[in-house]
């Protein structure tokens, strides 16, 4: 009981702490700055080598039961390895050869998915028609449809890069960019609304959990 | 019911798995007198399930020869209403041996994909519908292997469009080196780079840089790197200082590296120093509130944010706003743009961050790179003014041609990778 109530003390005075910011830098934010980055580096370290050089790479290595080794990942912990001949300033260089391998081999990996998703499917859902059958269709339907076509043809052309923005293909440009701020404006709403509810449930658990003020 | 001067009500309790009937007799002035009948009288069980039909495994297409697909028509005992079946089991036999539980599926499901098979083994699959109290098995399938796949023959338009954009950004980086100028519009936000690193300079104060919280696995994070490159070795220049907090362990390294490159290329080797760059944490907002903190604390007079960003955008960009820092943002995630546009100077929007280290370099490679970019996205309008015409008239007015045309690019632009 003495520990939860204590926990819950600690978990209050570090969550105004750094709240504090809000006024300005001051000792308690600079204490609670240096316990959540000294904590989670910490936590991180423990994760990911349990994760990642036990779970992953010594169980794969020397599983128990029927499992088949895979020895594949040898390869990947000698690269781990080059990157740790950093700390021999002489031999450092050898660790370019695992940043190299890491870029390249996720460049060609998302390529194809980046390709997929970036264009084939952003063009599929573009296309799609105005209006229905004998120009049947809601003005609901029709507005939304030329809004979607529009803003993504001329939000294409903003982000054409070898050709001036000028003309009609200025005017098109601007009108692609109007498309933008209009999304980032809806988006930018959405989004603190979103971000209203992590404030919400910070100042719930210091007036019901801290205080009780709230039942 | 009514039996003379008595009228008799039936009541069936159903169980679990067993009934038991009771027979209540009431007579006109009320008096009632009950038969119980105990389920091991009556001895109704409920019967089993009848099993899965029409089971068959086929090979996964476009694969390593590592799945198998089985699918069956469900039990009637499993549909709206009859919820007989609790469940599937499929049992699998490797190579002529025992049949061995290899997954299960829920009520209502017709299909089962089983993985880390091996194209050198037949096996033999069997399903078997799951109820209260019985388990009742499918006949078996026919013996098959999984099968490799070279090439992934619904994904043929896909690889011919991304071979046309290929082809043509290697077009343009060999025109590019054969000495062609290429046109590169003007961006924004690129012109107040050299801007900004010269009021830090005169300000006497350092520069942040903050490549995102991503690793180097992401774009965006690597374009933040070149970026760095060209500023790095501005500062290097001007002989001001910059500050780089990092989130990942291998952004430090490579961000190390590209300010040293950056300083020996500028012919100031012994001004670099590694604790240009320090790891911090790869918790977000432990990451967050470390750079909250050297912002207000170093003050720096000019921030870079070129990377990945997430839910710690604003709170960065709010700070440095707060400080007075000139800031120069860029980040392809769409929900983090706005608020940079809120809080920065300059942003540099989605693509716009990718294009900044060709137009800051001016390097053929890079430039050609863009300008091939640039076909791809010429052929995507052309798609998109073109399959929105067709389809529209094709529906309007029902002409053939344009039905044709409209069924054709959605064939070819629904080749993408699931």
């Amino acid at each position: 009981m003495f520990w939860e109530h204590f926990a819950l003390w600690v978990a209050a005075f570090l969550t105004l702490g750094i709240y504090s910011f809000l006024y300005k830098d001051n000792p308690w934010y600079k204490l609670c700055e240096s316990i959540f980055v000294g904590i989670s580096a910490g936590y991180w370290f423990v994760t990911l080598f349990w994760d990642n050089i036990y779970g992953k790479f010594w169980v794969g290595v020397f599983p128990t039961g029927d499992a088949q080794p895979d020895y594949w990942l040898l390869v990947g912990a000698a690269l781990g390895l080059l990157m740790l001949l950093r700390l021999i300033p002489k031999i450092g260089w050898v660790s370019r050869w695992s940043l190299a391998f890491i870029v390249g081999a996720t460049a060609g990996f998302y390529l194809i998915n980046y390709f997929s998703s970036n264009v084939m499917r952003q063009v599929q859902d573009t296309v799609m028609p105005l209006f229905g059958p004998g120009f049947n269709a809601s003005a609901y339907v029709i507005i939304g449809n030329i809004v979607v076509a529009v803003g993504t043809f001329t939000g294409l052309v903003y982000f054409f890069f070898s050709k001036e923005h000028k003309g009609a293909f200025g005017a098109s440009a601007k009108i692609g960019i109007f498309f933008l701020m209009v999304t980032f404006g809806a988006s930018f709403g959405y989004t603190v609304m979103s971000r209203m509810s992590l404030l919400i449930g910070r100042i719930d658990f210091l007036l019901s959990d801290w205080l009780g003020l709230i039942r | 019911m009514t039996d003379g001067g008595r009228r008799t009500r039936l009541t069936v309790v159903v169980l679990a798995a067993c009934f038991t009937i009771s027979i209540i007799a009431v007579s006109v002035s009320g008096q009632s007198e009950t038969v119980s009948i105990a389920p091991a009288d009556t001895a109704i069980a409920v019967r089993p399930p009848a099993p899965p039909t029409s089971v068959v495994a086929e090979d996964y297409k476009y694969d390593n020869a590592k799945h198998l697909v089985l699918s069956w028509v469900p039990s009637i005992d499993d549909q709206p209403g009859r919820t007989l079946v609790l469940g599937y089991r499929i049992f699998r036999s490797s190579g002529g041996g025992a049949f061995m539980p290899a997954g299960s599926a829920l009520p209502g499901a017709s299909s089962f994909r089983d993985e880390r098979l091996s194209k050198d083994s037949s096996y033999v699959y069997y399903v078997a519908a799951v109820s209260a109290t019985d388990t009742v098995a499918s006949i078996k399938t026919q013996a098959i292997s999984p099968k490799r796949e070279y090439l992934h023959l619904d994904l043929v338009w896909l690889f011919v469009i991304a071979f046309c954009i290929s082809s043509s950004v290697i077009y343009f980086i060999w025109k590019a080196r054969a000495g062609k100028k290429l046109f590169v519009r003007k961006i924004a936000g690129l012109d107040a780079v050299d801007e900004a690193i010269g009021r830090a300079t005169e300000m006497g104060r350092p520069i942040l840089f903050i490549p995102g919280i991503q690793d180097m696995d992401d774009v965006q994070t690597i374009a933040g790197l070149t970026i760095l490159g060209r500023v790095a070795k501005q500062i290097a220049d001007y002989d001001t200082r910059i500050r780089m907090p990092v989130s990942r362990s291998l952004v430090m390294t490579a961000a190390r590296e590209t300010i040293k490159a950056a300083y020996q290329i500028a012919g100031r080797p012994d001004a670099y120093s590694d604790d240009m760059v320090n790891y911090v944490t790869d918790e977000q907002f432990g990451y967050v509130a470390a750079v909250d903190g050297i912002m207000v604390r170093e003050k720096p007079a000019t921030i870079f944010l070129l990377g990945a960003f997430f839910a710690e955008s604003l709170i960065l960009a709010e700070t440095g706003n707060s400080i007075g820092a000139i800031q120069i943002a860029g980040t392809a995630r769409p929900a983090q743009l706005p608020f940079f546009i809120a809080a920065c100077d300059f942003t540099l929007i989605g693509e716009e961050l990718f294009a900044a280290s060709a137009y800051l370099s001016g390097e053929p490679k890079q430039l050609g790179s863009l300008k091939g970019q640039d076909v791809g996205k010429g052929l995507a309008m052309a798609a998109i003014l073109l399959g929105v015409l067709s389809v529209t008239l094709g529906q309007a007015f029902d002409i053939g041609f344009f039905n044709w045309l409209a069924d054709g690019l959605s064939t070819i632009f629904s080749a993408a990778v699931e």
